[in-house]
């Protein structure tokens, strides 16, 4: 096909100018100041000197800053693997129901999803109210003493993760029905004829055929929970934040709180080579777990 | 299949179905306690016992909660920020998207390259500096400061990409021999075919920054510029220990991207899958 490459340079310039120009501003831009400032001893706004690493050195003696990464840790620990396989397990239970019954079900699991984070935080809030909280009653009634699950540091994190799964299960779960709807059912009528129980047919076809959605499913997971911040946010109101530290806390704190700006941005870079670090990382496990299993 | 195994996977599924179906209704039941409590008087509310239904339902918490706080005003915000961000999100990304699949310029592997990157991308590590941006643009405390850092959707110009990727070449081959300009391809045959697509987007992306909590809750210091999923985490100063009007509150927060999923259950669920990668 004969082209006019210059007009289509032209006219290709034009296209992508609007997006390029928000995306210097508000992503390029941020990103390159974030590794300058981290730099320099700058308050959050206004100028700093250079120091050199110091800011990445006294991360290293920063207790806080160690919490903030082992809590970041066990959260994701308790969200990323927990949550994937609850989603799996809803997926497969929805996929087997039928036409407006399924929608019906499956709104109930995804409605949490929709809802904005302080909407979940005032119903949980509610719910697990040391008082008069309906999950409370339940505990009454199995015999278990109260605990005012917010308030205290052992169950803070733990309840946090699961109201975080139970908030954000909708999203994977939509992903493995997706997954579930492609593989053909002439496998499974297949496996009905050679007798196989349906654990054999779901370890045999199910699982092989969904793992490429699992482990799409696991690194957005990963890539989501390690940036927690609103939930810990939210349910710390009123309770000890230092105990419940999360790396993006902690820029939060170091920067608009305590208006360290060079010192929050290299909280801020560690957190940015992390997630990069990891995903990549992951994606490269995943591909490899991927073709061991062919 | 013989009988025997035909019985014994109608059981299994049986029980299967009844499991999913209980741990639904456990799942939603949250829900359904904050709405319910919502439209209990305050005496009502805090009784020590269960009780799965108001005995006189009302709606005083709302009334309150619309009167005392400045919800009206959060409502407005909410949906000058969301309407916003969705419009000119998609119709950025869209251009971009068509430029990337149908036209060849320099610098355009780059540019997707940089576009399937940037997904990895932490943007709560970025908040320093684009709270620094905003405020050096003083756009504190106004509807364009709450806008700008959310402006940018990756996935969207990917999924925007793949779409265009997969409409027959014969289309625009025509359109070429016909004489028409670049931009009359794009807004006269491909635009109108991609409606479903820009429908399902603009829901999600509507979602998403109607949700958005870190970011509206930093570059927001006055009260009455507040976005109403931050506004309402006010109303506990507000209301101190009156839980009702707390999730009146949060269920004015939270009704109208629950109607927009349940009206649009199904571009929902497609723009998700799509954004995700995935065909369904």
């Amino acid at each position: 096909m004969l082209r006019n490459s210059r007009t289509e340079r032209l006219v290709a310039l034009v296209l992508v100018a609007p997006f390029m120009a928000i995306y210097l501003l508000a992503f390029v831009y941020p990103t390159v100041q974030m590794f300058r400032i981290s730099f320099t001893d700058a308050p959050l706004i206004g100028a700093g000197r250079w120091v050199g690493l110091d800011n990445y050195l006294r991360l290293d003696n920063d207790p806080m800053f160690r919490r903030a990464v082992w809590n970041t840790a066990y959260f994701v620990l308790m969200t990323v693997v927990p949550g994937t396989l609850i989603a799996l397990l809803i997926a497969l239970g929805v996929s087997r129901l039928k036409g407006r019954f399924q929608a019906i079900v499956l709104a109930l699991f995804f409605l949490p999803y929709i809802l904005p984070v302080s909407v979940v935080y005032l119903i949980w809030d509610w719910t697990l109210n040391f008082q008069f909280g309906i999950a409370m009653h339940a505990l009454d009634w199995l015999g278990i003493p109260r605990v005012p699950v917010f308030k205290s540091r052992l169950w803070f994190l733990p309840a946090v993760a699961g109201v975080t799964i139970w908030w954000t299960a909708g999203f994977s779960i939509l992903l493995f029905l997706a997954g579930l709807r492609s593989i053909p059912a002439e496998i499974y009528e297949a496996a009905a004829l050679d007798n196989s129980t349906r654990w054999t047919t779901f370890r045999r076809i199910t699982w092989p055929l969904l793992w490429p959605i699992t482990s799409l499913v696991l690194t957005i997971q990963l890539i989501l929970q390690l940036k927690i911040f609103d939930q810990v946010y939210l349910f710390s109101i009123g309770g000890r934040p230092n105990d419940n530290m999360v790396l993006v806390y902690y820029v939060f704190q170091k920067a608009f709180q305590q208006n360290q700006g060079g010192r929050a941005a290299a909280v801020a870079v560690t957190l940015f080579v992390l997630v990069v670090v990891v995903s990549v990382l992951q994606f490269q496990l995943l591909r490899f777990a991927e073709r061991r299993r062919r | 299949m013989n009988v025997m195994a035909a019985q014994r996977w109608n059981f299994w599924g049986g029980i299967i179905t009844a499991l999913t179906l209980v741990w639904a209704i456990l799942w939603a039941f949250p829900l359904y306690w904050g709405v319910i409590s919502s439209l209990k008087p305050d005496d009502e509310v805090v009784r020590p016992y269960i009780e799965l239904w108001p005995e006189t339902p009302t709606l005083e918490n709302y009334i309150d909660a619309l009167t005392t706080t400045q919800i009206g005003a959060w409502y407005v915000n909410s949906v000058a920020v969301a309407v916003g961000v969705t419009v000119i999100t998609i119709f950025i990304s869209m251009l971009c998207g068509y430029a990337i699949s149908q036209l060849r310029f320099p610098g355009r592997i780059a540019l997707w390259w940089l576009i399937l990157a940037s997904f990895m991308v932490p943007i709560s590590a970025l908040i320093i500096n684009h709270f620094v941006l905003v405020a050096n643009l003083g756009l504190i405390n106004s509807w364009a400061g709450i806008m700008l850092p959310q402006l940018i959707h990756p996935v969207i110009i990917i999924v925007y990409k793949q779409f265009f990727d997969q409409v027959p070449k014969d289309f625009r081959e025509a359109a070429v021999m016909d004489n028409a300009s670049e931009f009359g391809i794009l807004f006269k045959i491909y635009m109108p075919m991609n409606w479903g697509v820009t429908t399902a987007l603009s829901i999600v992306c509507f979602i998403w920054t109607w949700n958005a909590f870190l970011w509206p809750f930093l570059s927001v210091t006055r009260t009455e510029i507040m976005t109403i999923t931050v506004g309402i985490t006010q109303v506990n100063d507000a209301f101190g220990v009156y839980y009702a009007r707390q999730l009146s509150a949060a269920v004015l927060a939270g009704l109208p991207v629950a109607l927009a999923y349940l009206f649009f259950q199904r571009r929902v669920t497609e723009a998700i899958t799509l954004s995700a990668g995935i065909k369904g």
